[in-house]
């Protein structure tokens, strides 16, 4: 983070922005100090901490009523598990069911992580590399070890396309290796690229907004991108828990 | 405006890598477009294919991000 830091410094002098747009973005310890080590607790840790209890407050308050006409936040809960059921159900097939409970926790992770960014002065988890990266290789290296272990030699089969013609299938199996390996990458890039790049944005108009002869345009974009950033902050955790169906869907069936 | 030249290379490079951010804006139209119109002739079969749509614009849009990365990369960490 100290490059950020001094590209921010840089920016204050050179141009009229009051602030700099990937200041949000630098991980700060909380309880004071300057130093991160792996047990700080930081602002990262907060607001993944909320997130979670989030998650925990909404899926436990919503199923201890078990009402037949459900309340609001009872219909939300029941919306959202039927949701990543059907998803499942839809692409991986009806045997993959049995992955519901990490694929269910995967979606909420996310889906709050990026919707609690977008409170103002709050702090996007999943804007970080370094957060979305793990997530992605979990999902990679759980496809790897089910494949492998459910299918023994023939998951190998997924990088040997016998639907193409014979010539071509060495050239195949090099692109489909890299193509897998890149998975992960992909994966987390994906998210924490949206999830940056969509709050930079709304700085960038937020520092435009100072700016007296601009101000009342800067301030309907802001909220036209806040619109925007609802939708993406959804569909981003939507296209991450489908990828992972995808994903999982090589391991159970291997054979193109 | 004092400066050397690898950090003019920097800029002109990030502001080239940008060029990958337009040519997966034209990708993801592609796909969205040609779902609209197939959804169109048979809109009963739209519904079906919306999980389908989202991995296709996903996968499109991956590759806009790179280009959005290698960007940052240049700005920030090189």
């Amino acid at each position: 983070m100290a490059t950020e830091a001094h590209g921010a410094d840089a920016a204050h002098e050179g141009s009229g922005l009051v602030f700099h747009p990937m200041d949000q973005f630098i991980v700060k310890p909380l309880f004071g100090g300057t130093d991160v080590h792996w047990y700080t607790i930081t602002n990262v840790t907060l607001w993944m901490a909320i997130a979670v209890l989030a998650i925990v407050a909404l899926m436990v308050l919503g199923t201890s009523g078990r009402n037949r006409v459900p309340s609001r936040v009872q219909s939300i809960a029941e919306m959202a598990y039927g949701f990543v059921y059907k998803m499942i159900e839809d692409v991986t097939g009806k045997d993959a069911i049995r992955f519901f409970p990490y694929v269910f926790t995967l979606f909420m992770f996310v889906v709050f992580s990026n919707t609690l960014g977008l409170i103002p002065m709050s702090f996007t988890t999943t804007s970080h590399f370094a957060v979305t990266i793990v997530l992605a290789l979990a999902v990679f290296l759980t496809v790897t070890v089910l494949g492998f272990a459910l299918n023994g030699a023939k998951f190998l089969g997924l990088f040997w396309v016998t639907s193409a013609p014979l010539a071509i299938r060495p050239l195949l199996a090099v692109i489909e290796l890299i193509s897998y390996f890149v998975r992960p990458v992909s994966h987390s890039i994906r998210l924490a690229g949206n999830m940056m790049a969509g709050h930079a944005v709304m700085k960038v108009f937020a520092g435009f907004a100072a700016i007296a002869a601009v101000s009342p345009l800067s301030v309907i974009a802001i909220v036209g991108m806040y619109g925007l950033e609802f939708l993406v902050a959804f569909i981003q955790a939507y296209v991450f828990t489908i990828l992972t169906c995808v994903y999982l869907k090589d391991a159970l069936h291997p054979s193109h | 405006m004092e400066g050397n030249i690898a950090e003019l290379g920097k800029f002109i490079g990030a502001g080239l890598a940008g060029i990958g951010s337009g040519a997966a804006a034209i990708g993801v139209g592609h796909v969205a477009g040609n779902f609209l119109a197939g959804a169109l002739r048979n809109p009963s079969a739209a519904a079906s294919q919306t999980a389908t749509l989202f991995i296709g614009m996903a996968f499109a849009e991956a590759l806009g991000i790179f280009s959005f990365l290698v960007a940052l990369l240049l700005m920030f960490a090189v």
